[in-house]
């Protein structure tokens, strides 16, 4: 899967982008989080609060219940501010 | 039609080309929303904007998609700009084209307040503290639930 990050979620991540193998067992966003949350300080900073913390699967805005599979884009970022 | 651009735009020209193939508009309503200067007591000397490339097309293609559904328009545009931008700078441009005014102004608003809540874009502010990412405002959130189809009353 390929995983993105934009706005401050990049900047705690480190990585603007990654190429990332789904973990057997990861079956929903929130799940992919607690891995990812795993990976280092910074990621772990990244994802520590959900409330402020928005997803889209394949382009699309998602709840964090929604499924994942190993040939998705999902993207992480904070709520959007445009216009 | 939507477009995501670095460069400017040139609002006389871009609402010229809405109207200038269609006389059966009577309305055109549009909005500009510009970069200040000032942020939360903070002075702002420039603005940075990112978005998601792909998804932000999407995106507005979808709320342009909706604003057409609700409204009899004539023509639709938004141009939404990323990149470093200062005070003064132009970064958003929507508007509304109809028969009548009614129709332009309510789909120019909706129109940019569907943007602020559903576009993916984000906005660094830089302060004389340094960069400062904006957070979303409830009020935003509010703006666009205004927009929210009413349900139809329980029989």
């Amino acid at each position: 899967m390929k995983l993105l990050y934009f706005a401050w979620v990049k900047e705690k991540t480190g990585t603007s982008n990654e190429d990332f193998t789904l973990p057997d067992g990861v079956a929903t966003v929130a799940q992919l989080i607690d891995v990812l949350k795993e990976r280092s300080s910074g990621y772990s900073e990244a994802f520590s609060d959900h409330s402020v913390l928005r997803c889209a699967v394949n382009q699309e805005y998602v709840t964090l219940e929604h499924p994942v599979s190993g040939d998705d884009e999902i993207a992480f970022f904070p709520p959007v501010t445009g216009g | 039609m939507i477009r995501v651009q670095f460069e400017d735009f040139d609002l006389g020209n871009e609402l010229a080309q809405m109207t200038r193939d269609n006389h059966a508009i009577g309305g055109l309503c549009s909005f500009v929303g510009l970069v200040r200067d000032m942020a939360g007591g903070d002075d702002i000397s420039a603005m940075t904007l990112e978005h998601y490339p792909g998804m932000t097309e999407k995106a507005l293609s979808e709320i342009e998609a909706e604003a057409l559904e609700r409204w009899p328009l004539d023509g639709t545009l938004i141009i939404h700009r990323y990149g470093r931008l200062e005070p003064g700078d132009q970064i958003v441009l929507v508007a509304a084209a109809s028969a009548h005014r009614e129709a332009a102004f309510e789909a120019c608003h909706f129109l940019i307040d569907w943007l602020k809540t559903k576009a993916p874009f984000w906005k660094l502010e830089d302060t004389p503290d340094g960069g400062k990412w904006v957070d979303a405002r409830d009020s935003d959130d509010a703006a666009t639930s205004r927009w929210d189809k009413k349900q139809p009353a329980a029989e």
